[in-house]
C-alpha cells in the first residue's frame, strides 16, 4: 500500500501549480473567467506547451500518461486555481478520438480545439434519452436536434456529437462553422455554447459508441472530483486564514467553538472526497469504472456543497462580494454538481448496481 | 385550539387579495417572479400604489398614517404580497426608521420626515455596519464630534442596501469613546447629499449591485438631526432590531418559492420522464413542504403570542433561523431542477430559440447564490444561536 504520488506525478503537479500561481492568480482568472470569449488563447497555447493535454493520454496514443492518476493530479491543481480553460472538454474529446483511432497530435499540440456534445435540454446526463438523430446522406451522415450546455463549445473548432441512429448511439464530428452556435459564459466562470444541428453535415468516427462515450464520461468525472478536491482545499485555506484573522468581539472568530466544529466538519469531508476521488481514479480503466465514477461524483456533489456553503457563512458578508475569492470558490465548488451528472443522477446509478 | 382564522381575518384576507388582483401591476410582479433587478422607479411605483391605498407603513400607528393593523393582519397582508410576487416593500424609512421616529423621535422630526417616507421624497438607507463591526456591531468605530451646533462625522460604514437610491442615511455613531462601547454610540440621520460623502458600488457575488460602502470626511451634521439623547444610540438600535424581526420567518416567500419549485419539477422533462417522478428529487421536495408546513404554524404560533402580549419575544430568532435555512433550501432545489441549464450567465443573454431555462427560472442560480445572504444579514445564524442559548437554555 502506498498512497504517495509518483516522483512524476508530483513534478507535473509542481509544474502546473506553479505555472497557474504565476499566471492564473485569482485577479487574472476573473478577468478571463467572465467576459468573452471566456478563456485565454495565450494561456491555453501556454498549457498546452507545458504539457498539460499530454499528461492526459496513454503513451501508445501520443501522449505521457492518461491515467486515472495523471487526470486527477492535473486537475486537481486546475481545481486549487480555479482555471477557466476548456481542458475537461479537450480530456473528454481525445479520450473518444484514441477509442475511434484518429489523430491525437493537433489537439495535443492546442491548435486543434474541440468540444463533446452529449447532453440535451430534456437529456442532460442520461444517454438513453438522447433524441438527436443522425441520418444516412449520400456518402456521409446529417444530424439533427439540439445539443445544451456544451462545456467548449464556445471556443471549439470541431465537436464529437452523440446521436442516435437505428442500429444504437454513434459519435459523429461536426465542424463547429457547419452548426449553429451560440456561445455564453457560465455563472462559475468559463465559457459553453447551445449547438443547433439542422441536417448538419457530420462523419462517423464510431458507429456503436455507448461503451466509448461511457468511458470517457467516467474519465470526466474523476477529471471534475479531482477539480473540485483542489477546489476545496483552497477554499478550506481561505477560510482558516480568515477565521484566524477576522476579529469580532476582541477575539479571532475563529476562537468561537461553534464555527470551530463546522471547520473541523469541513475539512473531514474533504478528506472523504479526496479518498473517493482516489478510490475512482484508480478504477478508471477497469470494469468498475463507472460504479466507482458514480459513487465519487455523487459524494463530491454533497461535500462540494456543504464547503461552499459553509465557507461562504462562515465568513459572514465579506464572501458576499465579488471581490473576494471564496465567492467565486464557492460558485464553482456548487455548480460542479451539474456537470455530468448530480448528486441524485449518481446516486441512483450507485441504488442500481445495490438491486442487480 | 383552533388554527383557523377569525371571521373578521378571512375577511381581510380576501380584501387584500382583491386589492392585489387589481391594484399590483403585472409588468412588475413579472419582474420579481424573473428575480429581475427592480429600478428605483419600480420601487417608489408600488410604494406609491400602496400609500394610495393607507397600506404601506404596515407597522405604523394611524395618527402617523399607518393602517393600524394588527400583527395576525400584517402576516396575512405579507403573505399574500409574496403569493402575487409582489415588490418587498422598502424596509429602510417604513419598518426602521418610522418606528423609531415614533418611539424616539422629537415631534419636530416625525413632522418632518415621516411624511416624506410615506409619499417617496426621501429614501433612507441603513448605515448600521463597518468593515470591522458586523456581528459586533458595538465595536463601531464611525466618529461624530460635537462642534457648536454641529457634528462632524468621520469613518466608513459598509454593506448599505440600496444606498444608490437613497438620499438620507440613519448611522450608528460614536460618540462617546471613553465609556464602554454600547454606552458611546448615538443615532444620527445625515442627508447624503452634504458635502463630505462618498459613496461606493460593492459587485456581489452573482455580479449584482444592490450594496455599497458610504466614506465620511468631516461631514458637518446639524445638531437637530440627533434622534434621542446623545449617547442613546444602543438603546434604539435593540429596539429596532426586534422591528426587524417581523416577517422573519418569510413563510409567504417560501410558500412562493415552494409553489414555483413544484411546478418546475412538474413541467421539466429530464431523462426521459419528469423531474417530479425522480424519487430523489420528490423526496427532497416533500421533505422541504414538511419543513415548510411546521414552520408556517411555528410562525403563527409566535404571532398569536405577540398578538396578546404586544412584543415579539426571543423565539422569534428560531423562525429567522429556520425561515432562511428552508427558503435557501427550496432556492438550492430550483438550480438543482434545472441541471446545467442553471449555468449561464448572465442569464438574460440567453432568451429566445437559444434559452435553457424558462424566463421565471433563469436567474435560479444567481438567486441561490444571493440568498446565502439571507443567513448572514440581519444578526447572522449564529448569532441568533447565541442569543437563544442565552435568552432560553439555562446552560
Ligand atoms: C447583502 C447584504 C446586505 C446588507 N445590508 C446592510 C445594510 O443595509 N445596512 C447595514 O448596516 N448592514 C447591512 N449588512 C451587514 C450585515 O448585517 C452583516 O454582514 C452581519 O451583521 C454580519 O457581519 P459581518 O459580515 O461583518 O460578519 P462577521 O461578524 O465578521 O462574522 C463572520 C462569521 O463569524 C460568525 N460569528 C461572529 N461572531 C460570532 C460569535 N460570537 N459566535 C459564533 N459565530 C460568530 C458569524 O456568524 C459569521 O459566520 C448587509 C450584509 C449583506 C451580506
Amino acid at each position: 500500500m502506498d498512497f504517495d504520488q509518483s516522483e512524476d506525478r508530483r513534478m507535473l503537479a509542481e509544474t502546473l501549480s506553479r505555472y497557474l500561481s504565476d499566471r492564473y492568480d485569482i485577479a487574472a482568472r476573473n478577468a478571463v473567467a467572465y467576459d468573452a470569449p471566456y478563456h485565454s488563447p495565450d494561456r491555453w497555447a501556454e498549457m498546452a506547451e507545458l504539457g498539460i493535454l499530454h499528461a492526459l493520454v496513454d503513451e501508445d496514443h501520443g501522449g505521457m500518461g492518461g491515467s486515472g492518476f495523471d487526470i486527477a493530479t492535473v486537475f486537481e491543481e486546475l481545481g486549487r486555481a480555479l482555471c477557466p480553460e476548456p481542458i475537461l472538454p479537450a480530456l473528454m474529446g481525445l479520450r473518444l478520438l484514441a477509442a475511434a483511432g484518429a489523430e491525437l497530435d493537433p489537439v495535443l499540440a492546442g491548435t486543434d480545439q474541440i468540444a463533446v456534445a452529449i447532453g440535451e435540454p430534456e437529456a442532460p446526463w442520461d444517454l438513453d434519452a438522447l433524441e438527436t438523430r443522425a441520418r444516412k446522406a449520400g456518402d456521409g451522415w446529417v444530424l439533427t436536434g439540439r445539443k445544451s450546455v456544451v462545456y467548449g463549445g464556445h471556443v471549439a473548432g470541431r465537436l464529437l456529437v452523440a446521436a442516435k441512429t437505428d442500429a444504437g448511439l454513434g459519435l459523429f464530428e461536426v465542424l463547429a462553422r457547419d452548426a449553429e452556435i451560440t456561445p455564453y459564459g457560465m455563472i462559475d466562470g468559463g465559457g459553453a455554447a447551445e449547438v443547433f444541428l439542422d441536417a448538419t453535415p457530420a462523419r462517423l468516427l464510431i458507429a456503436d459508441a455507448t461503451e466509448a462515450i461511457e468511458a470517457a464520461l467516467n474519465a470526466g468525472r474523476v477529471a471534475l472530483c479531482a477539480e473540485a478536491v483542489g477546489a476545496m482545499d483552497a477554499t478550506k485555506d481561505l477560510l482558516l486564514d480568515y477565521l484566524r484573522t477576522r476579529q469580532q468581539f476582541g477575539r479571532p472568530i475563529g476562537s468561537f467553538q461553534a464555527l470551530q466544529h463546522r471547520a473541523v466538519d469541513l475539512v473531514t469531508e474533504i478528506e472523504q472526497a479526496r479518498s473517493i476521488t482516489i478510490l475512482a481514479a484508480d478504477a478508471l480503466d477497469g470494469p468498475e469504472a463507472g460504479r466507482r465514477a458514480a459513487m465519487a461524483k455523487n459524494l463530491i456533489g454533497r461535500a462540494a456543497r456543504l464547503v461552499a456553503e459553509e465557507a461562504i457563512q462562515m465568513h459572514g458578508g465579506i464572501a458576499m462580494t465579488w471581490e473576494a475569492a471564496v465567492s467565486h470558490y464557492g460558485k464553482r465548488l456548487v455548480m460542479i454538481d451539474a456537470q455530468l451528472g448530480d448528486t441524485d443522477f449518481h446516486l441512483t446509478r450507485v441504488m442500481e448496481g445495490l438491486q442487480a | 385550539m383552533d388554527l383557523q382564522f377569525t371571521e373578521e381575518e378571512l375577511a381581510f384576507h380576501e380584501e387584500v387579495r382583491a386589492f392585489l388582483a387589481a391594484d399590483l401591476p403585472q409588468d412588475l410582479a413579472a419582474k420579481v417572479r424573473r428575480s429581475d433587478t427592480l429600478s428605483k422607479a419600480d420601487h417608489d411605483r408600488w410604494h406609491a400604489i400602496l400609500n394610495a391605498r393607507g397600506w404601506l407603513a404596515t407597522t405604523w400607528p394611524e395618527e402617523f398614517g399607518g393602517p393600524g393593523w394588527s400583527p395576525v393582519q400584517r402576516h396575512i397582508f405579507e403573505e399574500e404580497s409574496a403569493r402575487a410576487h409582489a415588490p418587498r416593500t422598502v424596509p429602510f424609512g417604513l419598518a426602521m426608521l418610522g418606528p423609531v421616529l415614533i418611539r424616539f423621535g422629537s415631534k419636530a422630526q416625525q413632522a418632518e420626515y415621516l411624511p416624506r417616507i410615506l409619499d417617496g421624497a426621501d429614501w433612507w438607507c441603513q448605515g448600521y455596519s463597518e468593515p470591522g463591526a458586523g456581528s459586533d456591531l458595538a465595536s463601531l468605530r464611525t466618529r461624530a464630534v460635537r462642534e457648536g451646533d454641529h457634528y462632524i462625522v468621520n469613518g466608513q460604514k459598509t454593506w448599505t442596501t440600496l444606498g444608490q437610491h437613497a438620499n438620507r442615511i440613519f448611522c450608528l455613531v460614536r460618540t462617546d469613546a471613553q465609556v464602554k462601547p454600547q454606552a458611546g454610540i448615538s443615532f444620527l440621520l445625515i442627508d447624503l447629499d452634504t458635502p463630505g460623502i462618498e459613496m461606493r458600488p460593492i459587485k456581489l457575488i452573482e455580479g449584482g449591485h444592490e450594496v455599497n460602502e458610504v466614506f465620511f470626511t468631516d461631514v458637518k451634521v446639524p445638531v437637530e438631526n440627533l434622534v434621542g439623547e446623545e449617547n442613546s444610540g444602543w438603546t434604539i438600535a435593540k429596539f429596532l432590531l426586534t422591528h426587524e424581526r417581523t416577517n422573519i420567518a418569510g413563510t409567504g416567500f417560501s410558500t412562493q418559492a415552494f409553489e414555483e419549485v413544484k411546478s418546475l419539477a412538474r413541467a421539466r422533462r429530464v431523462n426521459g420522464r419528469r423531474l417530479i417522478d425522480d424519487p430523489l428529487y420528490a423526496a427532497r421536495l416533500a421533505q422541504v413542504e414538511i419543513d415548510l408546513e411546521a414552520m408556517k404554524i411555528t410562525n403563527l404560533r409566535m404571532l398569536a403570542r405577540a398578538q396578546k402580549t404586544g412584543q415579539p419575544g426571543v423565539e422569534s430568532s428560531m423562525l429567522k433561523i429556520k425561515g432562511t435555512v428552508i427558503r435557501q433550501e427550496l432556492n438550492d432545489l430550483a438550480r438543482r431542477a434545472l441541471g446545467p441549464a442553471a449555468a449561464p450567465f448572465p442569464a438574460e443573454a440567453l432568451a429566445g430559440n437559444a434559452a435553457v431555462a424558462p424566463e421565471e427560472h433563469r436567474a435560479d442560480a444567481a438567486r441561490y447564490f444571493n440568498n446565502r445572504k439571507l443567513s448572514i444579514f440581519g444578526g447572522s445564524n449564529e448569532i441568533q444561536r447565541n442569543i437563544l442559548t442565552k435568552a432560553l437554555l439555562e446552560l
